[in-house]
């Protein structure tokens, strides 16, 4: 098991607690809360160790595409792949961003 | 040929040396199934009922005949108890269950699934939880293994679980090379995580340490109990059912152990949220 | 003719079980992933947690009455039970016993499905259903304690146990009831005892169409949301049982001294026994 940390440049916005997914293998839970951290404080506890560049890049690819809030997102992975890592961000982000504002 | 964990040849003796001895003077009462022992008597004045699960080599079900809780034994539990308190309804001095422990697992085999072991195991948790609450004071006293299943229903139920400090005697979920097995890490794996995780361990120190024991008991021998031996364990029951009080009928004391801290801080915000 | 979508209640995640049951408005979590009580024990043996130890608890009511419901999410560590998921459950349990005792009947719900104890957390696992059971034995004088085991996983182990002293049981046919694993009495007594591969005889012997027939549970349900939660309503309308299955001692125990054990079990056999004792 790894533990990992990014801190990633984001926009303030109103975003409300968000959970999805859950740890069973191939899968992972997404945890999104507001933060005061004035940036997006990423948390990842993976079962893949080794996997910091791959992290990275899934995260660069979101980035991509939206501008990350600030907020502290917690990730607990059961060895999933990058294309459900993403989808799962992805589906948190939008339920944090729900009703928010 | 595969060998198949038989328990035949180490079928433990403990618990029937420590129940003859300790109810040497007292009534025996037939039990339900053979591989049941029931004696009342008293101790320090206090009526007692003990109760001990012990090998039955002919027991018609032949994957319990080696100590394991099965079907008659967990029924057969439970009908000495609810004897026990059916007897004492209307007494308000309820008479004391004492289980002697020495439980190897419970009974595996195709009969026992098909035929409800699960629900025969109930039986005996219902009745010995309902004692509990009825007013008996009850005492487990560890003298062997107490493991998994055969635990619950003869022994956890109790107000005071006692154990003799002894390397022979365990508590577990599952017997280290099964536990092996089913979480794919080898037994040296499973010691070397059990240092550093006390509910994994197989040690009666780290189970001392998560607080379910009331008390370690030294003795001489814990395979022949000696005469000092029966004194020193008599005097702890004594002590046990001077120290349950009427209305003591819960588990909550368990909860006070150095490695139960989640177990108390769930309970502790579970309470703040109840009624928020 | 009216046509009804059926919606399957063995895909539901353990929180979505909650809410296909409780009145709709009425769910309250309690303990949510956001109060992180992750189990304690398994990050030190290289297991990543879940932030609801895989136990979901919330009040609400069914049908108008009050009840706690208690989930086991069988996609986190196969629903297995550690220190903070069994502490879940029981707290509730004790929490609901006091809330009768103020006298606001409050009934619950268990909705099983898990192997039993988790291994990482052995003796806490097990000290937890010790506890689980107790404040069934204890709640059930008040209400009814209702479980519910639909599949995928089942109920085994300890929580088996938890199973058989409850006040009413429901199964699925997918749903399987038993004290001890399959692969388990095949390793413990050998594939001639027990071929945990051979699903027939396993489904036959531990399924919940077995479980009804014989008398072990209660009710035999389709996997659809609707009829779970009708077959719950039924069960919580019924009240206490004059007599808790657990505690009908003599005709099983009778029965189970008269078993030819000469011969192998089948479903058919034990059936017999179960419900009119060994042919004579």
């Amino acid at each position: 098991m790894d533990t990992l940390n990014f801190k990633r440049p984001a926009r303030a916005e109103a975003i409300r607690p968000a959970l999805v997914g859950y740890v069973g293998s191939g899968d992972l839970e997404v945890m999104i809360e507001p933060s005061s951290a004035g940036c997006a404080d990423i948390h990842i506890h993976t079962s893949t160790d080794g996997s910091e560049a791959r992290w990275r890049q899934v995260i660069e690819l979101i980035e991509s595409v939206m501008k990350l809030p600030v907020m502290r997102m917690d990730i607990h992975d059961f060895a999933a792949t990058p294309g459900v890592i993403r989808l799962r961000i992805e589906q948190a982000l939008e339920l944090a961003r729900e009703d928010a504002a | 040929m595969t060998a198949f964990n038989d328990n035949s040849a180490t079928a433990s003796q403990r618990g029937r040396h420590w129940f003859d001895t300790l109810t040497a003077e007292m009534d025996c009462r037939e039990g339900a199934v053979p591989s049941l022992r029931i004696a009342d008597g008293e101790i320090a004045g206090r009526a007692c009922r003990f109760l001990l699960v012990q090998a039955d080599p002919d027991s018609r079900y032949p994957r319990a005949r080696h100590g394991e809780v099965g079907l008659l034994e967990g029924w057969g539990l439970a009908e000495a108890i609810d004897d026990a308190i059916r007897a004492d309804a209307d007494t308000p001095i309820r008479r004391a269950l004492i289980a002697i422990v020495d439980v190897p697992s419970q009974a595996y085999g195709r009969r026992e699934e098909a035929l409800g072991i699960h629900q025969a195991l109930a039986a005996a948790v219902s009745a010995y939880a309902r004692a509990r609450l009825a007013g008996h004071p009850v005492i487990s006293l560890l003298v062997g293994k107490a493991m998994s299943g055969a635990f619950l229903a003869h022994g956890y139920q109790a107000n005071r679980i006692f154990a003799l400090a002894d390397s022979g005697v365990q508590v577990h979920a599952m017997g280290k090379a099964a536990a092996a097995r089913v979480t794919l890490r080898s037994e040296e794996e499973l010691d070397r995580l059990a240092a550093d995780v006390p509910p994994m361990a197989y040690d009666l120190e780290s189970y001392a340490s998560l607080g379910l024991l009331e008390s370690l008991v030294e003795v001489e021998s814990a395979d022949a109990p000696s005469g000092a031996d029966i004194d020193r364990v008599r005097t702890v029951l004594a002590g046990a059912l001077r120290n349950i009080q009427p209305g003591d009928t819960g588990l909550s004391r368990r909860l006070d152990g150095d490695n139960r801290q989640a177990s108390r801080r769930v309970r502790e915000l579970l309470r703040e949220q109840w009624s928020a | 003719m009216t046509t009804r979508t059926q919606t399957g209640f063995i895909d539901l995640s353990a929180r979505k079980r909650i809410a296909a049951l409780l009145d709709e408005g009425s769910m309250r979590e309690l303990l949510t992933p956001f109060d992180r009580l992750t189990s304690p024990w398994l990050e030190r043996q290289g297991i990543v947690p879940q932030f609801d130890d895989g136990v979901v608890i919330a009040r609400g009511t069914l049908d108008g009455t009050a009840v706690v419901v208690a989930a086991i999410e069988a996609s986190f560590q196969g629903g297995s039970l550690g220190e903070v998921g069994g502490a879940k459950i029981a707290g509730a349990l004790e929490l609901a016993l006091e809330e009768n005792r103020r006298g606001n009947p409050t009934a619950a719900v268990l909705l099983l499905e898990t192997g039993g104890v988790r291994l990482q957390e052995a003796n806490l696992g097990l000290a937890a259903i010790a506890e689980i059971q107790s404040a069934i034995v204890e709640l059930r004088q008040y209400q009814p304690v209702i479980g519910v085991i639909t599949g995928p996983v089942g109920c085994f182990g300890g929580m088996s146990i938890t199973a058989g002293l409850c006040s009413y049981l429901i199964m699925t046919r997918e749903g399987r009831l038993g004290l001890n694993g399959p692969q388990v009495i095949e390793q413990e007594a050998g594939v001639a005892e027990y071929d945990s591969r051979d699903r027939a005889l396993i489904w036959g012997l531990t399924g919940g169409a077995q479980r009804h027939t014989s008398g072990l549970v209660d009710a035999f349900v389709e996997d659809d949301v609707a009829v779970v939660h009708q077959s719950v309503t039924a069960c919580l309308s019924l009240g206490v049982p004059a007599e808790h299955r657990s505690d009908a001692i003599a005709t099983p125990l009778a029965r189970l001294q008269q078993v030819d054990t000469r011969e192998q079990i089948d479903a058919a056999s034990a059936l017999q026994i179960l419900t009119q004792g060994a042919a004579k």
